[in-house]
C-alpha cells in the first residue's frame, strides 16, 4: 500500500509540475502587453516600462515562472492588477460561491443517481429500467447551461419560487442555499444521468457474481443479496465515477456560474481575462487544476484502499 | 438493426442535411437584420420563429448545425489523427519506456479540467472557431491513444500476428495492415461518441463567447443572445437547445447502436 502511495504520489507530482509549466506557457505567449492594455493606447513608452517593471514583466521568464511557483507553494498568489489586492483574497471572496456549489451539485447528483440506478438494475428490462434508461439518454445529452435556462424560464420567471441569478452571501444561509439550488440542479442533472447508468451496469455484472447465488442459495431473499452483497460491491467502481464528477462540477460550474451571474472563480476568471489581469487567470486556473489532479489522487488511494487486488497490480 | 441505431441515423442524418443544404439554401437570408420583425413567434413565413434582430430562426439553426458539425468532426479528426498513431506506437513498443512515456503523457492530459483548459486556450489565442476546435481537438487525442493501444495490446498475442512476424513484416506494417483494420469499428464507434461531446462542448465555449464570431452562426451563441429574452420569447431559447440535445442524443444513441450491430458477439447474443 505505501509503494503504492509514493507511486501514485510521485506522478501527482510530476503532473502538478508539468500543469505549472503548461498554464504559465499558454500565458506567456498571450498576445498583447498586458502593461500597454492597461494604461490605454496614448500612454506615454517610458510610463509603460515603469509599470512593466512594477509588474515584473522586465525579469526573464524563467525568474517569473519561479518566482510564481515558490509563491504559490508558500500560499502567496501574487498581486491582482487590476484589483491591487492579493490573488489570494480574491478566491478566498469566490470560493465559497463555487465550492459549495459543486458540493451541492454532488450531493444532488449522488440522490438522484443510486436510486435510479439501484432501481433500474433490479428491475432489469420493466418498464421502470427503460423509462430510467430513457431519461439517463436525454440527461447526458442537454447541455447544462440551456437546462439551467429552462429551469430560469420555469422556476423564477414563471413559479416565482427563486430568483433568477445573483447570490445574496453566506449572512442569509437559507436564501444562500435557495439561490445556489437552481444552479446545483442544473450542474446535477447530466452527472445524475452518467452516474445512474454506472451504477446500474456495475450492480448488473455484481447480481451475475457467484458470490450472489451463493447468498441466494444460503436463503437469502432477492432483495436481502441486492442490499447486502451486491450494492456494497457495486459501490466501488461508483466512488471512482464520484470523484471524476467532482472535477467536472468544479470546471463545470464556471459556465453556470455566468448563467445566474454568480460571483464565483468563473466569473473571476472572465472578468481577469478580459482585463488582461493575467496573474489572477494563472492562478486561479492552476488552483482549478490542482484540486482536480488531487481529488483524482485521493480516489486512487481510496480505491486502492479499499481494493487490494488493485495494490496488488501496482 | 436495432431501434436505438434507426433513431440515431435519423437524428444524425437530420441535421446533416440541414447543414448540407444551409450551403445551397436558407429559408432566409441570416445576414440582413429585420427589426421590426423581431422576436416573431413560429409562422408559415418564419416556420420557427425570429430572433431578437429578426433573423429567421430555422435558417439560423441550419448555419448553425455547419459550425457544430464542422468544429466538432475536425476535433475528432485531430484526435483520431493524432491519437491512433500514438496508441499504435504505444501497443507496438508494449513495455518499452516509449509505451510509458506516451501512456503518462496520457494521463496527464485527462487530469487537466478539459473546459478550464479550453477556456485558458480560446481566451489566450482570441476567440474564434478555429481555437475551439483545437480546444477541443486536444481532449480527444489521450481517449483515441488509450482506446487504440488497448484494443491493440490482445491484438499482439494472437496468432495471426506471429504469422505476420514470422513473414518478416516490421512492427510499423503490422500495425498498420492488420492492427488497425482490427480496431477501426472500435473507432468509429468512440469517434460518434467523441463527436457528440464536441457538438456539447463547441456550444458550450460559444455560449459564453469563446467560440465562433458572429456574423458565424452557432448555436451556442443563438443561446447566449436569448438568454436575457427568455421571458418574452422563450422560442429564441428552446429552439437552439432542442437542436443541441436532438443532435446530440443523435448521435449518442448512433454509437450506442454501431456498436452492438459492429460487434458479432453482441449481434449472436440478441438473436
Amino acid at each position: 500500500m505505501i509503494r503504492y502511495a509514493l507511486g501514485r504520489l510521485t506522478s501527482l507530482v510530476i503532473s502538478l509540475f508539468v500543469a505549472s509549466l503548461v498554464i504559465f506557457a499558454v500565458i506567456e505567449v498571450i498576445p498583447g502587453d498586458p502593461a500597454a492594455f492597461m494604461l490605454g493606447v496614448n500612454a506615454r513608452p517610458d510610463t509603460i516600462a515603469a509599470l512593466r517593471a512594477e509588474m515584473g514583466l522586465d525579469q526573464s521568464v524563467v525568474t517569473r515562472y519561479f518566482d510564481w511557483v515558490t509563491g504559490l507553494l508558500r500560499g502567496d498568489f501574487g498581486q491582482s492588477w487590476t484589483y491591487k489586492t492579493p490573488v489570494a483574497e480574491l478566491i478566498a471572496d469566490r470560493i465559497w460561491v463555487s465550492l459549495p456549489l459543486a458540493i451541492y451539485a454532488l450531493i444532488l447528483s449522488t440522490l438522484i443517481a443510486f436510486p435510479a440506478g439501484i432501481y433500474a438494475a433490479s428491475h432489469r428490462g420493466g418498464p421502470g429500467d427503460i423509462t430510467i434508461m430513457g431519461a439517463t439518454q436525454l440527461g447526458v445529452a442537454v447541455p447544462n447551461f440551456w437546462f439551467a435556462m429552462i429551469l430560469v424560464l420555469i422556476f423564477a420567471i414563471n413559479l416565482r419560487w427563486f430568483s433568477a441569478g445573483g447570490f445574496p452571501g453566506w449572512d442569509n444561509p437559507f436564501q444562500a442555499v435557495k439561490s445556489l439550488t437552481l444552479p446545483a440542479i442544473a450542474l446535477a442533472l447530466p452527472q445524475a444521468a452518467i452516474l445512474a447508468r454506472v451504477m446500474r451496469s456495475s450492480l448488473l455484472d455484481m447480481l451475475g457474481e457467484d458470490f450472489i447465488r451463493t447468498a441466494r442459495a444460503k436463503g437469502l431473499t432477492r432483495r436481502q443479496a441486492l442490499w447486502k452483497h451486491a450494492v456494497r460491491n457495486a459501490l466501488i467502481p461508483v466512488l471512482t465515477i464520484i470523484g471524476l464528477q467532482f472535477s467536472f462540477l468544479l470546471a463545470g460550474g464556471i459556465i453556470i456560474e455566468q448563467v445566474f451571474f454568480l460571483p464565483g472563480l468563473g466569473r473571476l476568471i472572465f472578468q481577469s481575462i478580459s482585463a488582461r489581469d493575467l496573474i489572477v487567470v494563472e492562478s486561479v486556473v492552476m488552483l482549478l487544476v490542482f484540486t482536480v489532479i488531487v481529488v483524482n489522487f485521493a480516489v486512487d488511494i481510496a480505491y486502492a484502499a479499499v481494493d487490494p487486488r488493485l495494490r496488488a497490480k501496482a | 438493426m436495432s431501434r436505438n441505431l434507426i433513431i440515431g441515423t435519423a437524428l444524425s442524418a437530420l441535421f446533416v442535411t440541414l447543414a448540407a443544404v444551409s450551403f445551397l439554401w436558407t429559408p432566409h437570408d441570416i445576414e440582413t437584420l429585420d427589426i421590426p420583425n423581431k422576436l416573431q413567434t413560429p409562422s408559415g413565413t418564419h416556420v420557427l420563429g425570429t430572433d431578437h434582430f429578426g433573423r429567421d430562426i430555422l435558417s439560423m439553426i441550419m448555419m448553425g448545425a455547419r459550425t457544430s458539425i464542422a468544429v466538432a468532426l475536425v476535433a475528432v479528426g485531430i484526435g483520431m489523427a493524432i491519437g491512433i498513431p500514438l496508441g499504435l506506437l504505444a501497443a507496438a513498443r508494449r513495455g518499452a519506456l516509449l509505451d510509458e512515456l506516451i501512456m503518462r503523457g496520457n494521463d496527464l492530459v485527462f487530469a487537466f479540467p478539459s473546459l478550464v483548459i479550453a477556456i485558458l486556450i480560446t481566451a489566450v489565442f482570441g476567440a474564434s472557431a478555429v481555437n475551439a476546435i483545437i480546444a477541443i481537438g486536444i481532449f480527444n487525442i489521450p481517449v483515441f491513444a488509450r482506446l487504440t493501444r488497448g484494443a491493440a495490446l490482445p491484438l499482439w498475442e494472437r496468432d495471426f500476428i506471429l504469422a505476420a512476424r514470422v513473414c518478416g513484416k516490421s512492427a510499423a506494417r503490422i500495425s498498420v495492415e492488420h492492427i488497425l483494420p482490427n480496431i477501426t469499428n472500435l473507432m468509429i464507434v468512440q469517434g460518434t461518441i467523441q463527436f457528440s461531446l464536441g457538438i456539447l462542448a463547441e456550444a458550450a465555449l460559444s455560449y459564453i463567447g469563446l467560440g465562433a464570431q458572429p456574423p458565424t452562426a452557432s448555436w451556442g451563441r443563438m443561446l447566449a443572445d436569448a438568454q436575457t429574452l427568455v421571458s418574452i420569447a422563450p422560442h429564441t431559447a428552446l429552439v437552439p437547445g432542442f437542436a443541441i440535445l436532438l443532435m446530440v442524443l443523435g448521435l449518442n444513441l448512433l454509437g450506442d447502436g454501431l456498436r452492438d450491430w459492429l460487434d458479432p458477439r453482441i449481434r449472436v447474443a440478441r438473436v
